[in-house]
């Protein structure tokens, strides 16, 4: 029996990082938004590492922050400890790494989920989105309720036909012992969507009062927390540390004397998995020569004593992970709370997207998240965000929002997904983005505030916050171009003092700045009248953006020569059936991938320069 | 694609009063001005379209003066592409043409694509409908032809050693990128020297490379040529003939050319080095002996062989002897003395030669044209090339010496004492730059590098 349970906008299956940053954007859109999980408390959770960040990653946060998304405020509210990474390896890969209290990240971002106007939160599990002529009509429950609504995001995680896998035991479940969702992928198949298999893996969660301490190296936090949020200026709070051990050569002759019972090398395991995230069991027969492999120690929370043994993921039985843990220093006597587990789930082929991440066949229908193939909880909110703007702009008859490569990483990672597809979890790396440069995480907020104010996601404070900095930023440095130092023994012992090269005739500040070693905070006791309030983060832009100008400025000219073709948009009347003299291999990508402007369809594979400038030719002469 | 800038001799090689470079794009003018000096100190960003120039192209960073030229500027819209063209007009021949081209390359511009001209001047909006059905297909089959003839240049050897010198930088920069992306996993750190040296390593091979570049060598040494053929069959008099002067000494008793001799000579612009042997018999005079092994040795390094017949006197043991040897050469076969009485198996001939020989006459000249235009062509059209160099494509030596730039740069970046991810944006384009010459994209190699050589990942 079906009952009518209400009409919406949006309905948003599954409320992992991608359903919440969709949902919130959406509701703050001002459409009528309802959304689904399992269990609500299910809601935001970190199944595998408490942390949050990292490289590219970071980039990632502070991005879905610019553009008003609520994970990077959510990280800052809950974190117990925080690292800067990357600080000796320059701008372009700097990064943060939060440890969150995972509970307390869960309730702070449900709280803000349920106090959001226009938002609707349930228990549920969909089993059926109903489409009529092609456009989403509404979602159906498993316990009957059908909800009308014009738009429906899938950020169903790992939870679609989820089957967990320990050493020889496997059955049907989700994330965390949680219900898996066994009836939507029927669903999803019935609605001629192509589906894959993954596999991903977490380690296991140990008793914090079964560790010895003293056997491992402590890793604490920076003294100093940098904010994700761009709406944070610092956070104070007590920090936990996490501590550093390593396997040994008895861990791994443990592991090799039970490598027949993993579930990886038996056959059992048919997904799948990501490369960047392998089980202890790949690592130790993938790299023989390797003495011993690094362990961090993570707390779990403020009030639990759950420690996350990182580096430690594996699928062996229970009792062989409890043998090999017992292996390593300081954990000889270790109690397993939960145990490591792998876990296969249905994904869709994310090129059946387009770059709004709606599915080309219909309308309606977005997909958000480790559903689209990928890999991390950044990666998930990133697409969350995206979908749920996209989803508003549609049913606001507005055009749809897309980053490109050039823009954010953001649209590097829809970019690839779409247009490349991807055959492991995807997860974000620094090296995927071609013009890392000048997409920092230092400098999203210059990159995209603009842009989420017109979507409508920037509220006032975040804007004039935004105009603050930057107003001072564009003023401090027309300053420093006209700021002369003149030679002195003050300032020349200043110089010395540096390690940098005396004056004899005066030189701005400005070109005193390109100099490596010459910084700009202390740079302040030779530039008199410079004003006093300038930002830290105004500061770090000074300095990036006139020492690294001219790689920069390189970067921005790939980047002009990129935008060229991005902007020759393919019309999407194109019918490539018509179109003389591409191959036959291009042909299929181009009808399937569907790109929509010159420069996406060079990037998918098989498609020459040659098939490009055919296409080029077909166009203009159709103009 | 159609906002870079491309360039290309524009004339038909060979000898002529003068040749002209073609570059037309964005930055044509700006890459022509910063490679010509006048005396009048002209700017040519600042001159008005349609107008030409006298003065003088030199290398900004050598300041080695290449060629005195006429340039034409001509401004966008109104041109041939219309886009912004210039044409240098530099003096005839391969040579001067050649290196202003690679002079223009080296400093922005790409080298144009066959039919790319015509192509941009169909795309920038000079298209009819009927024509553009005939445009796609002449793009598609040059393209293809191109594409064909790019892949068959690039032997075996030259895609290991690019593949080598490729997979040496991604396994360089994927330790980079594991350090930057696992910041806190324990990859081990490498030093600048290491970084350094492998840079310089792939610095080096690239020159090693640039050097072997087939036609590049042609034009610095001449193309290596062997002439062959049992003794007294008119070896030297066709080298004279050829060179039109008494060098060699000639007679009629059978071993007077007892060492090598070499000779330079121009074929429509291209430089012949032709080397005329001893003949190959077998002999127990020493000095005969010493000829004969040089000849073998010769045979071993040369780019192209003219095997030499006599027409006048009937095929022997000898002249099999030799066919053995150039078993695997590049091998023009031509039958000499045809002014004399024929006692040779024409149709053996026509066998051993594949029904393509070349009938000539040292004393009448007769045949000496079609000798000239089958050698022209095989350098021009063919490309020659045994196993040791081979680097024959234009396009693949344009990518590898912006490969060694990106490299240079690279160097510069870690002098200045600039981090790693400086490091690796010149780093990484110097991998795509090798890529466009295997045509693989590197992305995906590098990142499977990180994952096979680096345990990272939680």
């Amino acid at each position: 029996m079906i009952y009518d349970a209400g009409s919406y906008d949006v309905a948003v299956i599954g409320l992992g990082h991608a359903g919440c940053e969709a949902a919130l954007a959406t509701a703050r859109l001002g459409l009528k938004t309802v959304a689904f999980a399992i269990n609500l408390d299910s809601i935001a959770l970190m199944p595998c590492n408490p942390a949050i960040g990292g490289p590219a990653k970071t980039n990632l946060v502070r991005e879905i922050d610019a553009l008003g998304g609520q994970m990077a405020i959510n990280t800052d509210e809950t974190l117990i400890q925080e690292r800067t990474l990357n600080t000796s390896k320059g701008p372009a890969v700097r990064a943060l790494r939060a440890q969150s209290d995972k509970k307390r990240y869960q309730f702070n971002m449900k709280y803000t989920l349920e106090k959001q106007e226009n938002l609707d939160i349930k228990q549920a599990e969909v089993v059926d989105i109903e489409v009529e002529n092609g456009e989403v009509k509404s979602v159906i429950t498993k316990n009957g309720a059908r909800y009308l609504c014009k738009s429906c995001i899938v950020t169903t995680g790992t939870y679609l036909r989820g089957r967990i896998i320990i050493g020889d035991v496997s059955y049907s479940g989700g994330p965390n012992g949680l219900f898996p969702a066994n009836e939507l992928s029927k669903c999803l198949e019935r609605l001629n969507i192509k589906l894959m298999r993954f596999k991903t893996g977490t380690p296991a969660r140990v008793d914090k009062k079964s560790i010895n301490f003293d056997a491992m190296e402590i890793q604490p936090g920076d003294e100093k927390i940098k904010p994700f949020s761009y709406l944070h200026d610092e956070i104070n709070v007590e920090q936990i540390p996490c501590w550093l051990t390593y396997t040994n050569s008895r861990t791994h002759e443990v592991i090799m004397r039970n490598i027949n019972r993993s579930p990886l090398y038996s056959g059992e395991i048919k997904g799948v998995g990501p490369r960047y995230c392998p089980s202890i069991e790949d690592k130790v027969v993938k790299f023989p020569d390797k003495p011993r492999h690094q362990l961090f120690i993570e707390p779990e929370g403020r009030n639990t004593n759950e420690m996350y043994v990182q580096g430690m993921s594996s699928s062996m039985p229970e009792d062989v992970q409890i043998e090999f843990l017992r292996t390593i220093k300081g954990l000889e006597n270790v109690k397993v709370m939960r145990p490591g587990y792998a876990i296969e789930y249905d994904c869709i082929d994310p090129t059946q997207l387009k770059q709004s991440l709606e599915l080309k066949t219909i309308s309606g229908l977005f997909f958000a998240g480790q559903v689209n193939g990928t890999s991390g909880y950044e990666e998930a909110a990133a697409q969350g965000l995206m979908a749920g703007i996209n989803a508003a702009m549609k049913l606001l008859n507005r055009e749809p929002f897309i980053l490109d490569r050039s823009e954010a990483y953001i649209g590097v990672l829809i970019d690839d997904l779409v247009t490349k597809g991807t055959n492991e979890p995807y997860r974000m790396l620094t090296s995927r983005a071609e013009y890392r440069l000048i997409l920092r995480q230092d400098n999203a907020d210059f990159r995209l505030t603009e842009k989420g104010r017109q979507i409508g996601l920037v509220d006032d404070e975040r804007y004039e916050r935004f105009l603050k900095k930057k107003i001072q930023y564009e003023k401090e440095m027309e300053r420093l171009k006209t700021a002369m130092i003149v030679p002195s023994d003050f300032v020349n012992e200043y110089l010395k003092s540096k390690g940098s090269s005396p004056i004899v005739t005066g030189i701005t500040m400005y070109d005193l700045l390109k100099r490596p070693e010459i910084d700009y905070i202390s740079s302040k006791v030779i530039d008199k009248d410079r004003p006093e309030d300038i930002r830290d983060d105004v500061a770090e832009q000074i300095d990036i953006n006139i020492k690294y100008e001219g790689y920069i400025k390189k970067q921005l000219e790939q980047v002009e020569k990129f935008k060229a073709l991005e902007n020759k948009k393919i019309p999407s009347w194109i019918n490539y059936d018509d179109i003389k003299g591409i191959s036959i291999e291009a042909r299929q990508k181009l009808k399937s991938i569907m790109p929509t402007s010159v420069g996406q369809a060079s990037r998918i594979s098989g498609v020459s320069p040659a098939d490009i400038s055919v296409i080029l030719i077909y166009m203009q002469s159709r103009r | 694609m159609i906002d870079d800038t491309i360039a290309a001799i524009s004339t038909a090689v060979g000898e002529a009063g003068i040749s002209i470079i073609r570059i037309s794009g964005r930055d044509a003018i700006k890459i022509v001005s910063g490679i010509f000096k006048s005396k009048r100190n002209i700017d040519l960003k600042a001159v008005k379209s349609h107008t030409v120039h006298y003065g003088f192209i030199y290398d900004s960073e050598s300041n080695e003066v290449y060629d005195e030229v006429l340039v034409n500027v001509m401004k966008s819209p109104h041109t041939y592409t219309k886009e912004d063209i210039v044409e240098i007009n530099c003096h005839g021949g391969y040579v001067p043409a050649k290196r202003i081209l690679e002079l223009v390359l080296k400093n922005g511009a790409r080298l144009a694509e066959p039919g790319e001209f015509t192509k941009r001047a169909f795309i920038n909006g000079r298209i009819d409908m009927s024509q553009a059905e005939a445009v796609i297909d002449i793009i598609r089959s040059k393209t293809a032809l191109s594409n064909k003839y790019a892949v068959m240049q690039l032997s075996g050897s030259v895609k290991d050693k690019i593949n080598e010198i490729k997979n040496d930088l991604v396994a360089l920069i994927a330790h980079i990128f594991a350090l930057m992306d696992f910041p806190d996993e324990d990859v081990e750190i490498f030093n600048d020297s290491e970084l350094i040296d492998g840079i310089k390593n792939a610095i080096r091979k690239i020159d090693e490379l640039l050097d072997s570049s087939e036609k590049g060598r042609i034009i610095r040494e001449g193309l290596n040529t062997v002439i062959i053929g049992k003794p007294n069959v008119g070896k030297s008099s066709l080298l004279n003939a050829l060179l039109n002067e008494n060098r060699a000494i000639v007679t009629d008793i059978p071993g007077t050319t007892r060492d090598i001799i070499e000779e330079y000579l121009n074929i429509k612009g291209i430089p012949i080095k032709l080397i005329d042997t001893a003949g190959i018999r077998d002999t127990d005079e020493l000095v005969e002996k010493i000829g004969v092994e040089r000849s073998k040795e010769a045979i071993n390094k040369a780019d192209l062989i003219i095997f030499v017949f006599d027409n006048s006197r009937p095929l022997e043991k000898e002249d099999y002897e030799i066919l053995r040897i150039i078993d695997d050469k590049n091998v023009l076969y031509v039958l000499n003395k045809i002014d004399l009485p024929s006692m040779i198996d024409l149709d053996e001939i026509r066998r051993i030669s594949n029904e393509n020989y070349i009938s000539l006459s040292s004393v009448t000249k007769e045949g000496f044209d079609v000798l000239e235009n089958t050698v022209y062509n095989m350098v021009m059209e063919n490309g020659l090339s045994n196993n040791e160099f081979l680097l024959t494509n234009m396009r693949h030596k344009d990518a590898l010496l912006k490969a060694k730039e990106n490299l240079m740069s690279c160097l510069n970046t870690i002098e200045r004492g600039l981090t790693e991810d400086f490091v690796s944006i010149d780093l990484n384009a110097a991998i795509d730059n090798l890529g466009l010459i295997t045509g693989e994209t590197a992305n995906e190699d590098l990142i499977n590098e990180i994952f096979e050589r680096f345990c990272v990942g939680k």
